[in-house]
């Protein structure tokens, strides 16, 4: 049962999955109650542009991607600020265009397929101690502006309207909103790939969502089951022998599925308790009469 | 450079406003004095949003000059209709994002925010709702938990758009009740409102709106006349007065002297009330 945790490579996988699951589903809170899970899966695809484009120029992974990523954003916050286009055309235009040229790249040359892969579906047992380091560094970076702007996403969150009123500058908390969740996803393209980056982004989020009314309780379940998956994902991947993103993905879809279960179960039994109520209350009333 | 009077709260001159490049309220000329009541009233569509959020510095100003108070705490009360009810939090955390400026770079809150949020809340009788999620709750209690919202940063000016909308009468007149309460404690109230009988005629200066400004300011004495309400709304009104009140009662177009402004038959009036006041 221990096995996995005696190679280094299976130890680094582990401690990267749990980070990068742990800090997508705290960015995810905040991406579900926005209703914007279509903005975390499009960017997952524009910095997937980003990653071929800088392999290509020699440039470091995290820093091309995290420029990618960062000018992406700026490019849908100027289309989507045009009334004929919006918010959603933006994202959609912006995104599948950069990654496009990723594709483009990879038509151009050919010898990527291996790397080409590893980013479509991400190589998490290939993370090396220098990647990690990186990967942890942009977590902190991510979890120290999220601890800074906390308030100010909160209120515009809930009522964006108000926000504005109440002097919060909302037009550069989204921004800087935009480029945390940008940082989280290259900060989760090598572990989890393009293709899966959105599943992690939003499951846990709902899971906990479903499972509390109180938003600092549901951020904290968020985390605590991004950061579980993460681990078991990366675990139970190791005795089936199945890619590691995707048998995280799939961890978090079974987690959500007992959840769901779970609510089922709970309003069920609810409805019968009100009805066994309702019914005793009739049987005192005949009794009374 | 035009500049506000000590004794004004808010100054608009001559101003045009609204959102977009599109002008939803022109020529508006506005004093108001700390310590007032005011209600806003018009149409659908008339600007009374628009002329609210101007007071919040959130519209475009394309002519004219639009002025308030230096230092001036505003608090703004929304329509509950704007608001994401999904969204988790409960009675104590809404009231509690009036005090985001307190520490704004900490994600907790201070320990004096909180017994300023639970002061409010015991003000507001809202206290015993405060661990509950504000979706569970009615439309009475939502709407004085925003309020509270607005009251913890212990505004001047407090602006309220359709405070009693979807309310019953009784909340109704707990939320005016209220409302002239914090208005007395010195506090300068500016509400829109779609509801001419139950509160407008109640407020003791009015402002309508209509044909994208404002057609009348002043007492509901004023403010309150078939003429003006004609305008605004594009139909004949007619106005009953009886002792302090004043009801508003739409005139159906076939009605003869309707236009014209003469006295319009009403017909038998029947006044019907509770058991123990027949002799009322």
């Amino acid at each position: 049962m221990l096995e996995p945790f005696e190679f280094g490579f299976m130890q680094r996988a582990m401690i990267a999955a749990s980070l990068v699951g742990g800090v997508t589903a705290a960015v995810g809170v905040f991406v579900i109650l926005r209703r914007l899970a279509y903005i975390g899966h499009g960017l997952a695809h524009s910095i997937f542009g980003g990653a071929v484009v800088s392999f290509t120029l020699g440039v470091n992974f995290f820093l091309g991607a995290s420029i990618w990523g960062a000018f992406s954003v700026f490019l849908i916050n100027q289309a989507a600020r045009r009334r004929q286009i919006g918010g959603d055309a933006a994202i959609g235009i912006v995104t599948t265009a950069a990654f496009a040229i990723g594709i483009a790249v990879i038509s151009r040359a050919r010898s990527f397929t291996r790397d080409f892969e590893a980013a479509l579906f991400g190589e998490i047992l290939g993370i090396t101690s220098q990647d990690l380091w990186m990967t942890v560094a942009m977590i902190l970076l991510i979890s120290i502006v999220l601890f800074l702007f906390w308030k100010q996403l909160v209120f515009i969150t809930f009522d964006q309207d108000v926000a504005t009123a109440y002097g919060i500058p909302v037009r550069w908390v989204e921004v800087i909103f935009s480029l945390i969740l940008a940082a989280t996803v290259v900060a989760a393209l090598q572990v989890l790939g393009v293709t899966l980056i959105a599943a992690a982004l939003v499951i846990p989020p709902v899971v906990a969502r479903m499972l509390t009314d109180s938003f600092p309780r549901m951020f904290l379940i968020a985390v605590a089951i991004g950061a579980l998956t993460g681990l078991v994902g990366v675990y139970v991947s190791w005795f089936v022998d199945v890619s590691s993103g995707a048998t995280v993905v799939l961890v978090q879809a079974a987690v959500f599925a007992l959840a769901l279960l779970w609510g089922i179960v709970e309003s069920r039994r609810g409805r019968s308790a009100t009805r066994r109520a309702e019914r005793l209350a009739g049987l005192e009333r005949a009794l009374n009469d | 450079m035009a500049t506000i009077a000590v004794s004004e709260l808010v100054r608009l001159d001559g101003v045009a406003l609204g959102y977009e490049g599109h002008v939803a309220l022109r020529d508006v000329n506005l004093r108001i004095e700390p310590g007032e009541l005011i209600g806003i009233v018009g149409p659908s569509g008339s600007g009374k949003t628009t002329l609210l959020r101007a007071l919040l510095g959130e519209t475009e100003l394309y002519a004219g000059d639009a002025l308030v108070a230096d230092n001036t705490r505003v608090g703004y009360v929304p329509q509950v209709e704007t608001v994401d009810w999904n969204f988790p939090i409960t009675v104590e955390q809404v009231v509690l994002l009036g005090r985001w400026r307190t520490r704004r770079w900490l994600p907790w809150v201070s320990r004096s925010d909180h017994a300023r949020a639970h002061e409010v809340m015991e003000q507001l009788g809202i206290s015993e709702f405060a661990h509950r999620p504000i979706r569970a709750l009615s439309g009475g209690q939502q709407q004085r938990s925003f309020l509270g919202r607005a009251l913890v940063g212990s505004p001047d000016l407090l602006l309220l758009d359709e405070p009693t909308s979807g309310v019953d009468i009784k909340t109704r007149h707990e939320i005016l009740h209220q409302l002239a309460g914090l208005n007395h404690a010195g506090v300068t109230v500016v509400l829109t409102t779609h509801d001419l009988n139950g509160v407008a005629s109640h407020l003791p200066r009015l402002i309508a709106l209509g044909e994208e400004t404002v057609l009348a300011d002043g007492p509901p004495s004023e403010v309150l006349q078939p003429a003006v309400l004609e305008r605004a709304y594009g139909q004949p009104m007619l106005v009953v007065r009886s002792g302090h009140e004043t009801y508003v009662l739409p005139v159906p177009e076939e009605a003869p002297g309707a236009h014209e402004g003469e006295a319009v038959p009403l017909g038998e009036v029947e006044v019907i009330a509770a058991p123990d006041h027949d002799d009322a």
